[in-house]
């Protein structure tokens, strides 16, 4: 396992799309201290920030407080990324593959427009987990995002597939215009949920408020959740999917669109759901 | 001074096809012969053709710059100009970025360019953009087909004063010739309609009609004498049944010259989306039958692409159809505008068609003097994709393969694969070059002769067409050699055609109170200052007895 700790937190964000295991697997530790990283309009080398252990492979460790580190592990497809400290934005965007683990919190544009593979945030993650870049057409296409954490805005931006968890309550604007997959929110959100959405499920295990444009359908407790409950398992992630919990009120939008999105919200026995 | 020796030289105008001889050059211009001090190309196992004119393109102004502003998610997956000593940083991609734009023309080998569409209103803009846009000579057509005070005078009989304000226009928007959009159409856009039959009333008037501005206009740019004929993108661009409409838009021209753009989305049968057909075979033999008119071919490639045009309410209709980003200008009194990406699919067969009919008309029209190369970049392709156009033209056995991967239904709509004619150089020469410089009135484009201006472009003879034309040996501009082994050697500005029409200086206070009433903007700053235009030069119109 190659092993990178941080010597000292640059002034400006450092730009390293070039930290990911498909880069690094193939290279000889001189060749990865040489590597060259953007700070602001220079160029410099890896390690001048970076004090380099370990043997060059698919497992990658980054110690420190990397909360000024950008595009790390961009576009990765193999191997895992573990990093001991906090990341800076747009880790794992676009990625096809691998996982990566991290024990702090993460900067805006987690896992944007992803394709496959697993992030794990243990703690607080920022806005625009799993979305589109501005103009594109379509978010994370695939793949799994937890957070243990908080969640900022607009997470999920036109997703079109995948699964994006987010333990504590999120802000404004989740799975805005989302085409398909799934965003989970143990804990609710803020202002308009699904706002422009199409299609795809925004599932919340708390009360949220509600835009005028979502219509109720029903009250149930549809079979996937089973599915999707076993899934989560895997990570310690508990998900009421049972009829002797309750129920969830599915909701149907959004109609300014118009679209066919689902919001399920998840009423307790004995509980009332919606604010 | 230069002397390109050893190559293949094919200048259609002069009759010169394929032979081998010397090309001099001196003081940026061709000459019969130069002295022994003057530096020598080796072009043996080269081709030698004129520089490449592009009659209809849309690279600056208002329009292709709201594609820019729109479309990020390009920027991201092109690849990016970084700066160099000679060169300035720019993005490619489907709406490139002024200079980039200069460089990828020039390093396709093409050194001038029509800009098809520019607003009075956003004339200024246009013209600081053209300036940006280095290496090609520019040229660019001033739209007045929807200009609220012509349609009044066209409504009213007044062609005489219609014929006015028009010369005036021009020369306040130091254009060099006059495009007609969607004839009336995007007049009646701002009501929310739009004008598809050519005898229809146009919304908003009494009894005006697309087919009475068309021939107008027509008339009035006749007599005023302009190099280039009216600029004609014809009403129900698009729309599947369209081609009668065309038909009778080039009837009404009968007796004027006129430059019909883009044909190809002119040109569709049927009734509607799923059983549009191509009927480029009536539109080809009207148009081969009839020599008052020209075109562009306005082809279509498959791939990822953003529509611009002035052409407002069929935008609308496509953003409709595709569901995704639209962009919508209103240009006041003028026209308007509407943005909308794309993507050609040949597993669409409505873009099958679309691609089909665009080789076709190529093909179909007999007379290659009369119909040049365009995608109407960046409508049906980026102009960066002209390469992949003449390996098709060139090649029937490519075209076969390409339509081997389209479904059989769509193959049934078209007629490409009736079509065995190949294009020789000499003819790919005439529909990139000769042709283009003949249809604007470049009389110093788009050819070889002795006095022509010196823009050259040297191909490496190759069987890979796509692969030859992509990447010129040598291109020269001016007489400077501005691309050479791949790489851009110097980025000299180009000069910027316009036109003075005559014009009676009392039409100003006719103008003067229609435009205190109606637009946004003083009167005196509305024309275009000529010390605006860089390097610009004066061409002369003719006008008729």
């Amino acid at each position: 396992m190659l092993q990178l700790t941080l010597k000292q937190n640059p002034p400006v964000p450092l730009e390293a799309e070039l930290i990911s295991p498909d880069t690094l697997a193939r290279m000889s530790l001189d060749e990865i201290r040489a590597l060259p990283l953007q700070l602001g309009k220079h160029r410099r080398r890896l390690d001048e920030f970076f004090d380099i252990s370990g043997a060059p492979g698919l497992e990658l460790k980054l110690i420190g407080d990397l909360s000024r580190v950008k595009w790390l592990g961009r576009g990765m497809s193999q191997g895992r990324i573990e990093i001991v400290g906090n990341a800076g934005m747009h880790l794992g965007a676009r990625m096809k593959g691998g996982e990566i683990e991290v024990h702090g919190n993460t900067g805006d544009w987690l896992g944007a427009e992803m394709s496959q593979g697993t992030i794990r945030v243990r703690g607080d993650a920022g806005g625009q987990v799993g979305a589109a870049y501005r103009g594109s057409v379509s978010g994370m296409k695939n793949g799994t995002i937890i957070i243990d954490g908080t969640a900022g805005l607009e997470i999920g931006m036109r997703m079109r597939r995948g699964l994006i968890v987010v333990g504590k309550r999120v802000k404004d604007f989740a799975g805005l215009q989302m085409k398909g997959g799934t965003i989970l929110l143990r804990a609710g959100s803020e202002i308009r949920a699904g706002a422009w959405m199409v299609r795809g499920t925004i599932i919340s295990l708390a009360p949220l408020p509600l835009l005028p444009t979502f219509a109720t359908s029903c009250s149930h407790n549809p079979l996937f959740l089973r599915l999707l409950a076993r899934q989560l398992a895997d990570w310690d992630i508990a998900l009421p999917a049972l009829d002797d919990q309750g129920t969830y009120d599915c909701y149907s939008g959004d109609s300014s669109v118009p679209g066919k999105g689902e919001l399920l919200i998840w009423r307790p026995r004995n509980g009332s759901a919606v604010q | 001074m230069l002397r390109i020796t050893g190559g293949r030289v094919y200048d259609p105008a002069n009759g010169v096809d394929g032979q081998i001889r010397d090309v001099c050059i001196a003081d940026g211009r061709i000459a019969a012969a130069v002295g022994d001090g003057a530096r020598t190309l080796d072009a043996s196992g080269m081709v030698i053709f004129p520089g490449g004119v592009d009659v209809h393109t849309h690279v600056a102004g208002g329009a292709i710059n709201f594609a820019r502003a729109m479309t990020p998610e390009d920027h991201r997956r092109t690849v990016a100009f970084i700066r160099t000593q000679t060169q300035r940083s720019g993005l490619g991609g489907m709406a490139p970025t002024t200079f980039a734009t200069g460089y990828l023309y020039a390093g396709m080998g093409w050194t001038t360019l029509n800009e098809a569409a520019v607003p009075i209103l956003s004339a200024k803009h246009t013209h600081e953009e053209l300036r940006d846009v280095p290496i090609v000579d520019k040229s660019c057509c001033v739209l007045m087909a929807n200009n609220e005070i012509v349609l009044d005078l066209l409504e009213n009989g007044e062609l005489e004063r219609a014929k006015q304000v028009v010369a005036w226009q021009i020369w306040a928007s130091k254009a060099y010739g006059v495009k007609a959009v969607n004839p009336g159409g995007v007049a009646a856009w701002k009501w929310g309609k739009d004008a598809k039959q050519l005898s229809e009333t146009v919304e908003g008037y009494r009894k005006l009609t697309p087919g009475t501005i068309i021939t107008g206009l027509a008339q009035i740019i006749d007599e005023l004498g302009l190099p280039h004929p009216l600029h004609l993108h014809c009403n129900n661009l698009g729309a599947p049944g369209n081609y009668t409409t065309t038909l009778e838009s080039m009837k009404s021209l009968e007796g004027h010259r006129a430059h019909l753009a883009h044909l190809q989305y002119h040109a569709y049968g049927g009734d509607d989306w799923n059983t549009m057909r191509s009927e480029t075979e009536a539109i080809a033999d009207y148009f081969n039958a009839h020599s008052n008119l020209t075109a562009d071919a306005g082809a279509v490639l498959f791939g990822n692409t953003v529509t611009i045009t002035a052409d407002g309410p069929w935008q609308h209709l496509l953003y409709k159809l595709t569901g995704r980003k639209w962009g919508n200008l209103d240009v006041e009194n003028e026209t308007g505008c509407g943005i909308v990406p794309y993507t050609y699919r040949p597993s669409n067969i409505v873009n099958a068609v679309q691609w089909a009919s665009g080789l076709e008309l190529l093909l179909m029209i007999k007379d290659p003097w009369r119909v040049s190369l365009s995608t109407d970049h960046p409508n049906g392709a980026c102009f960066w994709r002209y390469p992949e156009i003449l390996q098709l033209l060139m090649s029937a056995d490519f075209r076969r393969d390409c339509m081997a991967k389209m479904s059989e239904e769509a193959k049934r709509r078209i007629r490409l694969p009736e079509l065995d004619r190949e294009y020789s150089l000499f003819e790919i020469a005439i529909i990139t070059s000769a042709g283009p410089a003949r249809a604007l009135g470049l009389s110093n484009k788009g050819h070889l002769g002795i006095g022509a201006d010196a823009d050259i472009a040297v191909y490496n003879q190759d069987q890979d067409i796509s692969r030859m034309f992509s990447h010129p040996r040598y291109v020269i501009k001016h007489g400077e050699i501005v691309i050479e082994e791949g790489e851009i050697r110097a980025t000299p500005l180009g000069r910027s055609y316009v036109i003075k029409p005559q014009y009676e200086s009392t039409i100003e206070e006719y103008l003067r109170p229609l435009f205190e009433d109606c637009y946004t903007m003083q009167f005196e700053n509305y024309p275009v200052e000529l010390e605006r235009v860089e390097h610009a030069e004066l061409r002369n119109c003719i006008p008729a007895e």
